[in-house]
């Protein structure tokens, strides 16, 4: 094991973790261990928190502060942690379903406050601890346990709906592509405001063998080759049928923390 | 101490006892009849340094206070009928995660939207069994502005030395009603124990005979794990029946073992042959029949004032009536304590109820025609 990881991790006895062979989230929880530990920052002054849901199990394999919340209540609970502990850098990772579907008012609402915190979402298109049901993000069509005919509903573009809430950092990246998503990672974690990074990942299991995609490295393959940077997209039809990966959109925007600062210090008449 | 009269309403008294007892933390979201109490705190948390924070709604309130409250801040939320439902997962998150909170419930008429504006004493199982699964949980009921303040001290208190979420349960006339109080202007209040373990030796759910053992909070180095799962005592799940066993009961002795000092009540002329039973802003009404039933007959009658609802103390109960012949419960509610009682009393005794629930308070003339 990688040295400098292993310090991020709790080795000594939460693992092996529960993913199954060829999950995504895996990969997903090593680009963020590797931005936390390239990013040199000290592992007692982060609290990474979770709902709940495959994603949401990272948190325990983490050695810093962890929080494992309710379904779809991340976003409220690290609010609450980021407000009384403000030098903390908290880290939000979680499900499409849980960020998305039960706790998408709260996504919404802490994109508008623009508080500091780092949301890492992982896609795997499905609710994977529940069985492979549909999500907010399973693709009109697409099979899931509760769609056997393929879903009705229409998906979210997730980082689109981040940008009009008022997120002032998003991004996209696979589960093929870590050491990219890790540099987004570190870009997220250091911008001040609500910061959001997409991980497209894989989930053979379900996802993948309701919908015939194949294993593990079938899909990893698809992200590969159906993946366009956004500097590669030069008109509309580029992105066609394509994942964009990279910043999609960055803006500065004051942040809650320090607009509430302002009002402590009106309140106090300093 | 100093002291000053002032006119306050119970919303205004428990939001002063909550900052003079260390609530540095709200998030709630506005509802009649409690948002008086969101409003001064948006006031008065900034100039201390605290945060206000208006959240999205009622779940969003309760998981930001216990997010800052693992995080050391003392916090709270205040919310009515409709908000309290929402809070429900959150409460029973707290319970099982052991985060010191405090929740105020203004009672309000329900079910659903009910009666904004009127009064209802309906919320009382809603308050003890409104989160799913086995729980402990421990609820006052203040019937005055005067004890809208001290209760409200009194479950920052026992919110932070039991470690758990702790139910304020005013009602729409408590909350609303103004009164001459003089309060104090400090009061001591119980601090969270700190851990002096070194994070290696530290655990967060460590065996402690009064269940109040110290707790680390989010940024103080230990790297601690807070997880809604049964968990183990370093706070990692497990599936294990021995330690899941050991997790429920720590949470239900937790109040077994300190049922005897977290009953309150008060009473008077309890050898009186019946005695009223009542709590919150009906004990007002009932505690003037008995005063008028007294002037016409002669006759005593005893008065029984619960201040602790939850956990009740049967026992303690049994003993308070045991020379009662006849006991009569009055509640705005279809009959909700009322259970509880008849089931301290000795078989063979009367129980009745006065009950009211259209949003009027129980005059003092309908508890007379039960007496
Ligand atoms: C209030 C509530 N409703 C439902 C569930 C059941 N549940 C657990 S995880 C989950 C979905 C997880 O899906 P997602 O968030 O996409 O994460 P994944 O497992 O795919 O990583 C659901 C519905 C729950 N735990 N709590």
């Amino acid at each position: 094991m990688n040295i400098e990881i292993a310090e991020y991790l709790r080795l000594d006895d939460r693992f092996p973790h529960i993913l199954c062979p060829g999950c995504g989230i895996g990969s997903a929880m090593n680009a963020m261990v590797r931005a936390i530990s390239e990013s040199s920052m000290n592992k007692n002054e982060i609290c990474v928190v979770s709902g709940i849901g495959c994603s949401s199990r990272v948190p325990g394999y983490i050695d810093c502060d962890t929080f494992h919340t309710l379904h779809g209540r991340a976003i409220p609970s690290a609010t609450g942690i980021k407000l009384a502990r403000p030098e903390m850098e908290v880290i939000v990772i979680a499900g499409d379903g849980d960020l998305l579907a039960i706790g998408g008012n709260h996504f919404i609402h802490a994109a508008r406050r623009n508080l500091d915190l780092t949301v890492i979402l992982i896609n795997n298109f499905n609710y994977g601890m529940t069985g492979g049901q549909f999500s907010p993000t399973t693709p009109q069509g697409k099979r899931g346990t509760t769609a056997p005919y393929g879903s009705v509903e229409r998906d979210f573009n997730v980082c689109e709906m981040a940008k009009v809430a008022g997120a002032v950092f998003v991004a996209r990246s696979t589960t093929y592509h870590t050491p990219h998503l890790k540099g987004l990672i570190k870009q997220a974690m250091k911008k001040k405001g609500f910061a959001v990074i997409e991980v497209v990942s894989q989930c053979p299991t379900l996802y993948g063998r309701l919908n015939r995609m194949g294993d593990a490295i079938k899909m990893l393959e698809y992200y590969r080759d159906n993946s366009i940077t956004v500097t590669q997209v030069k008109e509309p039809k580029d992105a066609e049928g394509k994942i964009v990966i990279g910043v999609l959109w960055e803006t500065e925007a004051p942040e809650y923390s320090e607009v509430y600062k302002k009002v402590i210090d009106i309140a106090q008449k300093k | 101490m100093n002291q000053r009269s002032e006119l306050l309403s119970g919303n205004e008294a428990t939001a002063l006892a909550a900052i003079k007892g260390g609530v540095r933390f709200f998030g709630g979201y506005p509802i009649t009849p409690s948002t008086e109490i969101a409003e001064i705190m948006a006031l008065e948390l900034p100039k201390l340094g605290g945060v206000f924070i208006q959240m999205e709604d009622e779940i969003a309130s309760i998981c930001a206070i216990i997010g800052a409250s693992a995080a050391g801040m003392k916090s709270m939320t205040a919310t009515s009928g409709p908000g309290f439902s929402l809070m429900q997962e959150g409460i029973g998150y707290a319970i099982m995660t052991e985060v010191p909170t405090v929740i105020v419930n203004v009672q309000r008429g329900g079910p659903a939207t009910g009666l904004p504006t009127k009064v209802a004493q309906g919320d009382v199982m809603a308050a003890r069994w409104g989160t799913h699964g086995d729980h402990p949980a421990v609820v006052l009921s203040p019937w005055s502005v005067l004890e809208s303040f001290t209760l409200t001290v009194k479950a920052i208190e026992i919110s932070e030395r039991l470690r758990m979420p702790i139910i304020l349960l005013s009602d729409e006339i408590v909350g609303h009603m103004r009164e001459v109080v003089s309060l104090p202007d400090s009061v001591s209040v119980y601090e969270r124990k700190k851990p002096t373990k070194s994070p290696d030796e530290y655990l967060h759910y460590a065996d402690d005979t009064n269940y109040d053992s110290p707790i680390a909070s989010f940024g103080e180095g230990y790297r601690i794990h807070i997880s809604g799962l049964t968990h183990r005592k370093d706070g990692f799940p497990t599936n294990d029946p021995k330690t899941i066993a050991w997790k429920m009961d720590r949470l239900r002795n937790k109040i077994d073992q300190n049922r005897d000092w977290l009953h309150y009540s008060e009473q008077f002329d309890l050898d009186a042959e019946t005695i009223i039973i009542s709590y919150g802003s009906s004990a007002r009404t009932s505690l003037e029949a008995k005063y008028e039933y007294e002037k016409k007959s002669g006759k005593k009658i005893g008065f029984l004032r619960l201040i602790t609802l939850w956990p009740f103390h049967y026992k303690k109960l049994t003993e308070l009536l045991k020379n009662a012949k006849r006991v009569v419960v009055v509640e705005m509610n279809q009959g909700q304590m009322i259970r509880e009682i008849s089931r301290a009393v000795p078989r063979g005794i009367d129980v009745t109820g006065v009950n009211r629930v259209d949003g009027e308070l129980i005059t003092p003339e309908e508890v007379l025609a039960a007496l």
